[in-house]
């Protein structure tokens, strides 16, 4: 079958190939470690897979199932891999990867994939290993799960190649050496080892999240990929509320992501931005998916997070906020992440709801512990609320505090249009 | 797997510690050894003499250095080690986190390197 009249063409098979690399690629990774329990040889395997899809699919049209051809194929390739080194060890892998195979119920092309669903999993737990570094985990993790070439993780990372290449061989080799377990965690581990899941998860989405407009498009697309592997977490735990609770944050995160920078991309505050131009459809898959992991009578963190983020992306006005709600969400968090900046946030809350009195209380006493000292955004929270009191040489000075203390160019650009309007000199007077 | 437990505390610390405080110590050494042996993982394991006892070696140029004490000023000083033989790193953790000396120092967990 060389060429039929119904071969399709070019274009198409790139196309189907593309959107089976995007569906699948975790998949045939995670099954092939499990069978070879060489991760190197998995990923070339699944590798080989895809180049020869390019081919084959362009001469004999694109298969019923392209996932299970593309992990049939990639099987064959890691037993030809195998025979042909003809190694001891390479050996004993083979048999092993025989024995694997005989234990497979459902392989082959009709088989359903309840078996395979569980690899990504044992995968994704593996990667987000805490024997790992956080950096090789999330390197790790985009990599094997999410299919990203070294070169672009390296480039979304901001690091050379280099670098980035010997962070996952170091990291892949940690696994083989140290004897990481290829598993989901037994039940006694799991809840903590899903904290640590879900954190390499939000970890990546901040930093899609924070890369500007100008920024390489790879680094903006960590959001997109932090949204599919949360996706596929929630399809593989869906009792897990706080895995929902997560994809639900950044969905409601990134509905709003257009609206957060002006043309020259500088950061444009959450009251003054332009509301429709947030994605309707992603809210409103946030809030479902938000209302499904709350009816679980679980509450978490995210979970927590993500209902003050749905407060502000359902409110039609900044005016409409619920600030009132999202001041005892707050509370809550604080009561589950006792953390600074959470405080902080309470404390901007709190001034919505019940004035800049109410959280210059707040601050004050923040202020007063120290354990912000240093950090800019408690500076400025200051100032704002003293701005918004009528304090303004106070007000004036708290934005000199945030401006020395500032990293970012465009919130630099925005403390001192602030400082202009306290009519209040942009330099110290006793410096 | 085998994996090598190294148990890095304090000696400071560790010699500062009173009779009964030391007794305590020695009773939760003997209850984590036992249990570790019913279990059948322990391959062995000794406690070691403090860094004031040590000398360490170097060869350099054919030449034999020898010093007193180790080399490195650390804060916390190798007392003592298992070995065990076990399933994965995960089950060498969970051992390694049941030491007495983990609740004070830590533990540094090192792979055999299988020859």
């Amino acid at each position: 079958m060389t060429s039929s009249s119904s071969a399709p063409s070019g274009a198409e098979v790139d196309a189907a190939v593309g959107a089976a690399f995007t569906a699948e690629w975790g998949r045939i990774v995670a099954t092939m470690i499990r069978l070879t329990g060489d991760w190197e040889l998995a990923e070339e395997c699944a590798q080989d897979a895809f180049t020869q899809a390019l081919t084959s699919w362009r001469r004999d049209g694109v298969p019923r199932r392209p996932g299970a051809w593309l992990t049939t194929t990639a099987r064959n390739r890691a037993v030809d891999r195998l025979r042909r080194a003809q190694t001891g060890e390479m050996k004993q892998r083979e048999s092993e990867m025989a024995r694997a195979d005989d234990q497979e119920h459902d392989w082959g092309l009709d088989g359903d994939d309840s078996g395979i669903e569980d690899d990504r999993l044992r995968l994704i737990f593996t990667c987000c290993h805490p024997a790992l570094a956080l950096e090789a985990q999330v390197a790790l993790t985009l990599r094997t799960l999410a299919g990203l070439t070294t070169e672009e993780i390296a480039r979304a990372f901001l690091v050379p190649e280099p670098t980035m290449a010997k962070r996952l061989v170091r990291a892949k080799s940690k696994i083989r050496n140290a004897g990481i377990p290829y598993r989901v965690p037994p039940a006694h581990q799991l809840p903590e080892r899903t904290v640590a899941v879900l954190a390499v998860l939000y970890l990546l989405f901040n930093e899609g999240y924070r890369a500007t407009a100008g920024a390489d498009l790879v680094r903006q697309s960590l959001c997109a990929e932090a949204i599919r592997l949360a996706r596929t977490l929630v399809e593989l735990m869906p009792d897990e509320p706080e895995a929902r609770g997560l994809l639900a944050l950044m969905l409601l995160h990134d509905a709003r992501r257009e609206a957060r920078a002006d043309d020259r991309g500088d950061l444009v505050l959450l009251e003054d931005q332009d509301r429709s131009r947030w994605n309707a459809d992603e809210i409103a898959e946030g809030v479902r998916e938000l209302e499904t992991a709350l009816r679980r009578a679980r509450p978490g963190p995210y979970q927590v997070q993500a209902a003050i983020a749905a407060c502000h992306a359902t409110a039609a006005s900044a005016e409409m906020t619920d600030w009132s709600e999202i001041a005892l969400l707050y509370g809550r968090l604080f009561e589950m992440m006792p953390t600074p900046v959470v405080a902080l946030n309470r404390a901007v809350a709190v001034a919505m709801a019940d004035g800049p009195e109410a959280g210059l209380e707040l601050v004050d006493a923040l202020d007063a512990s120290g354990v912000l000292d240093g950090y800019h955004l408690l500076a400025a929270t200051r100032a704002d609320f003293l701005r918004r009191l009528g304090r303004s040489d106070e007000a004036a000075a708290a934005y000199r505090r945030a401006l020395e203390l500032v990293t970012s160019e465009s919130e630099r650009r925005y403390l001192a249009g602030r400082l202009a309007e306290t009519g209040q000199s942009p330099q110290p007077l006793h410096p | 797997m085998r994996y090598l437990l190294l148990i890095c505390t304090d000696e400071s610390a560790d010699a500062a510690m009173s009779p009964e405080e030391g007794q305590a110590r020695m009773g939760a050494y003997a209850a984590f050894g036992q249990e570790m042996t019913e279990r059948g993982v322990l391959t062995g394991g000794e406690r070691l003499r403090p860094t004031t006892d040590a000398t360490t070696v170097q060869v350099r140029d054919g030449e034999v250095l020898t010093a007193d004490g180790p080399f490195a000023e650390t804060k916390e000083q190798i007392g003592g080690f298992y070995a065990v033989d076990c399933a994965d790193l995960d089950e060498a953790i969970a051992i390694a986190a049941k030491i007495p000396g983990a609740q004070t120092g830590t533990i540094e967990v090192r792979p055999i390197w299988e020859m």
